[in-house]
């Protein structure tokens, strides 16, 4: 009993460990090979990686909910990219430029209806015909970037709004406006995941699906509301990026996916639904980001970051099992 | 008893599947206050019987009755709000999730905001678990628990409702004597209670101690209902069957060849030590003990799927190091496993290409399978197994729970081992398909195969072995032949009452 909290301490603890490895090898590995003059560990440096995090981070979070649920969503980079172009382009509009400042809040709204909307769309597919998420989130993806290159073509959408981008930019005991929305989205979402009958219902589904329905859970809707949720959470995620930088490429958001689901791999989620942790993800969120920014501290490019995080990615995975194996005794699969 | 309402009333059900007419025309009576046992061969349609009242399957025709108001169940839910529980022959648990939240299970108690209540609900299951006098706490992950607590879990699924009528379909098939003690008391509590009581189970030992009535379905027909105290075994075989039973020891003798397989000191981390035996060919060995006593384990150490710490196996005189179910297959050692869901089927592949599956190299013609000797093989054990299945296209998810075990077994008959070992061959199997599964054992021994059978059913050990290894958690305590074995010596030996090793 006593040894399987500890092992669960561990495993949750994992991640907070390896960024703290990260964090001391890239301050040693700056001192020698760094191609700026400041150190890494610098507050302000700290402090800009946790609102970079933020956009793909957020999404992550959502993206945890589906995964313990057994599901995936692979739509979320278009939901992102479409309802920036509904918060920038509805600003815009003859009407709201009559309401002057009062638009913001109303363009925000537009850009969060669109995420639960576009949500709501492969959560009711994926309910009502009982396709796999996977393919349903892949239609849909491919439907949603179809229609961001609908609206303005291969031009970006832009619009910047000054009262925006001051509250972008502005920070609020040293966090930035964005780092709030990461930090404050990742505390409800723990709640709702560990307090509330919704979340445990997650897992439960996630973990036993005929259960759950022997249980009398119902499975469809229960996945409507969490598609729901994470359409919300990418409007979200565009809502606070785009307030600040005022132009969406239609290629924005791309690959958003597959960095969300990176994020949360690391964090410990299992791919096949009924464990992981919220709190984990923001872990995976961090980690990946200061790899990359610690990669570049040192030089590195792209491409090479990239590498690295794969591989990392695949060495986290074994060393999971390895470390879910027991000891010697333990069956052999 | 005539005059009161019945808690439960079924009246001509019936449910076809796809090529199956699972139920015809079923009725049932189940009073309040009594122990109805459900009875039949495999396949016969007691789970599907179940489903039905418990509201997982919908009914093709006929009617349920609750103290005689006509009802529709349309969901287990609904069925559970009525007063109807059902706990299932296969767990039905999410294991990430702590006891209570499976208990609890789509019915978590709420405050304000979709909270959970975790007061009330470890405050309520711990009010199950005391009743059910169990050894572990409401906040215990499921997936840590043995198969036997997980099944107490189910159990106490049905103790959260005030319960008109509660339906076990098999619970005792992975209990030990002692949860079994247990379960009993709960259902006499329930009985008190004036909940009436479904029973279903193939161990006649079972229906007599503990059921009133006991109704008969045959091949999804009705074949009547029995008082228990007024019949015996050979009447309920009789109407489950249409036959009797030969349930006398294993007499029949023949020549023992040389030592296929010796096992000396062997060990495995804390789940046994020292342990050592040897089996010849044309002999079957059965291992006897409580669920926990390190038999399973045993086996799959031999099967190449743990890693021993100590000791050596020795096949046929030469000393082998098994890596993998593959080297073990290689050299000729077959395992039947316990958990026929978990280890032994796919349940999503149809029944031929699950028994063919680990000889599917070899069945090749040219460079594709063959599929005319995959249904030979199919067709062969099918006969001689008696699998019930519409035919070998049927899923094997959708056999009835005994079918499945036959086809497992099935699958390594057919490989023609050395040495086969299987573990609870007959758990959930009916009485006339066990003692076929048995015949089958002591035929291939007769041909020359090195057989060990694991089994918690004395019955079960004294009929098929020749030799009787007794073991107690992780320690082999004794070993008899068939010539001076007895019951009171077998069950003292497992309680490790006895002293050191014969
Ligand atoms: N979902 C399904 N699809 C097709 N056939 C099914 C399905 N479920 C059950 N059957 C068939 O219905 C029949 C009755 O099965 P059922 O599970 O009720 O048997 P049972 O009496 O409980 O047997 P056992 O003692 O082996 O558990 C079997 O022939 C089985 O193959
Ligand atoms: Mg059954």
């Amino acid at each position: 009993m006593k040894n399987e909290t500890r092992a669960n301490l561990i495993k949750q603890g994992a991640i907070w460990a390896f960024i703290l490895v990260e964090l001391a090898f890239f301050s040693i590995a700056g001192e020698f090979l760094s191609v700026t003059e400041t150190a890494f560990m610098d507050f302000d440096n700290m402090l800009l990686l946790l609102k970079q995090s933020a956009p793909i981070g957020i999404i992550a979070l959502g993206m945890t909910i589906i995964m313990i649920n057994g599901n995936i969503d692979l739509s979320v980079g278009a939901t992102f990219a479409l309802a920036a172009i509904v918060l920038l382009d509805s600003m815009t509009w003859p009407f709201m430029q009559t309401l002057g400042n009062w638009a913001i809040p109303l363009a925000w709204l537009f850009a969060l209806a669109t995420g639960v909307v576009l949500g709501a769309i492969s959560g009711l597919i994926v309910w009502k015909t009982g396709v796999d998420a996977f393919i349903v989130t892949l239609g849909s993806m491919l439907g949603y970037r179809g229609l961001v290159f609908m609206y303005n073509g291969e031009q970006p959408t832009s619009h910047l709004n000054w009262t925006l981008v001051d509250f972008a930019e502005a920070q609020f005991l040293g966090l930035h406006t964005a780092t709030w929305f990461l930090l404050g989205a990742a505390i409800l979402l723990w709640l709702l995941m560990t307090r509330t009958v919704h979340g445990r219902n997650a897992y439960a589904i996630g973990n036993n699906r005929d259960a759950a329905v022997n249980a009398g859970i119902r499975v469809g809707p229960h996945f409507l509301w969490n598609f729901m949720l994470i359409g919300f959470l990418a409007a979200l995620s565009a809502v606070v990026f785009y307030s600040e930088s005022g132009s969406v490429n239609p290629n924005d958001g791309m690959l958003y996916e597959l960095w969300a689901i990176t994020a949360v791999v690391l964090g410990g989620t299992k791919l096949s639904g009924g464990y992981g942790s919220i709190i984990s993800t923001l872990g995976g969120v961090i980690a990946i980001q200061l790899l990359r920014k610690g990669l570049g501290h040192i030089g590195a490019d792209t491409e090479t970051v990239n590498l690295v995080i794969g591989l990392i990615l695949i060495a986290v995975l074994f060393l999971d099992r390895q470390l879910n194996r027991k000891g010697k005794e333990e069956l052999r699969t | 008893m005539t005059d009161q309402t019945p808690a439960l009333r079924l009246e001509g059900i019936v449910k076809t599947f796809p090529g199956v007419r699972a139920l015809d025309g079923v009725s049932l009576t189940v009073m309040p206050g009594e122990v109805h046992a459900l009875m039949g061969e495999n396949g016969a349609g007691k789970s599907t019987l179940m489903k039905v009242l418990g509201g997982i399957l919908a009914p093709n025709e006929g009617q349920i009755f609750i103290e005689e108001q006509p009802t529709v169940m349309s969901s287990p839910m609904n069925a559970k709000a009525k007063g109807v529980v059902f706990i299932h022959q296969e767990l039905s648990l999410a294991d990430e999730l702590t006891v209570a939240e499976n208990i609890f299970l789509g019915e978590l108690p709420k405050k304000s905001f979709g909270r959970v209540d975790w007061q009330r609900l470890y405050d309520e299951t711990d009010a199950i678990l005391k009743t059910l006098n169990v050894g572990f706490a409401a906040r215990t992950r499921v997936g840590d628990l043995s198969i036997a607590n997980q099944q107490m879990v189910e159990i106490a699924r049905a103790l959260t409702v005030e319960p008109r009528a509660v339906i076990f379909d098999e619970p005792t098939a992975s209990l030990t004597d002692a949860e079994k003690v247990v379960l009993f008391e709960v259902i006499a509590d329930l009985q008190s209670r004036g909940v009436g009581v479904i029973y279903i189970s193939h161990r006649m030992e079972e229906i007599f101690k503990i059921t009133d009535r006991i109704s008969v379905l045959r091949d999804g027909q009705y074949r009547g209902t029995l008082n228990t105290a007024e019949t015996n075994e050979e009447e309920v075989t009789q109407l489950m069957i249409g036959r009797t039973l030969d349930l006398s020891r294993n007499e029949s003798t023949h020549e023992l060849g040389e030592v296929a397989l010796e096992v000396r000191g062997l060990s495995c981390g804390g789940l046994f030590e020292d342990v050592s035996f040897s089996v010849r060919r044309g002999e079957v060995v059965g291992f006897y003990g409580l669920v926990g006593a390190g038999r399973t384990e045993i086996a799959e150490t031999l099967f190449g799927l743990r890693e021993p710490s100590a000791g050596t196996i020795h096949l046929a005189g030469e000393e082998v190091s098994i890596h993998s179910p593959a080297d073990a297959i290689k050299r000729g050692i077959s395992l039947v496993p316990e958990d026929r869901k978990g280890q032994g089927l796919i349940l999503g592949m149809n029944c031929r290409d699950n028994m063919t599956l680990p000889q599917v190299s070899d069945l090749t013609a040219g460079p594709f399978v063959s599929d005319g000797a995959e249904v030979a093989i199919f067709d062969q054990y099918r006969d001689k197994l008696d699998i019930r299945t519409p035919g070998w296209r049927q899923l094997v998810g959708n056999l009835s729970g005994g079918n499945q075990q036959k086809i497992v077994i099935g699958k390594w008959l057919s490989m023609r081992p050395e040495v086969l070992i299987v573990d609870e061959p007959t758990r959930g199997i009916d009485v006339g398909s066990k003692s076929e599964i048995h015949n089958l054992i002591r035929e291939l021994a007769a041909q020359g195969y090195a057989v060990i059978v694991i089994s918690s059913e004395m019955p079960e050990v004294l009929h098929v072995s020749d030799r009787i290894v007794a073991m107690f958690s992780g320690r082999v305590m004794r070993e008899f032949t068939a010539e001076e074995v007895t019951e009171d010596s077998l069950i003292q030996a497992i309680s490790g009452l006895t002293g050191k090793t014969a």
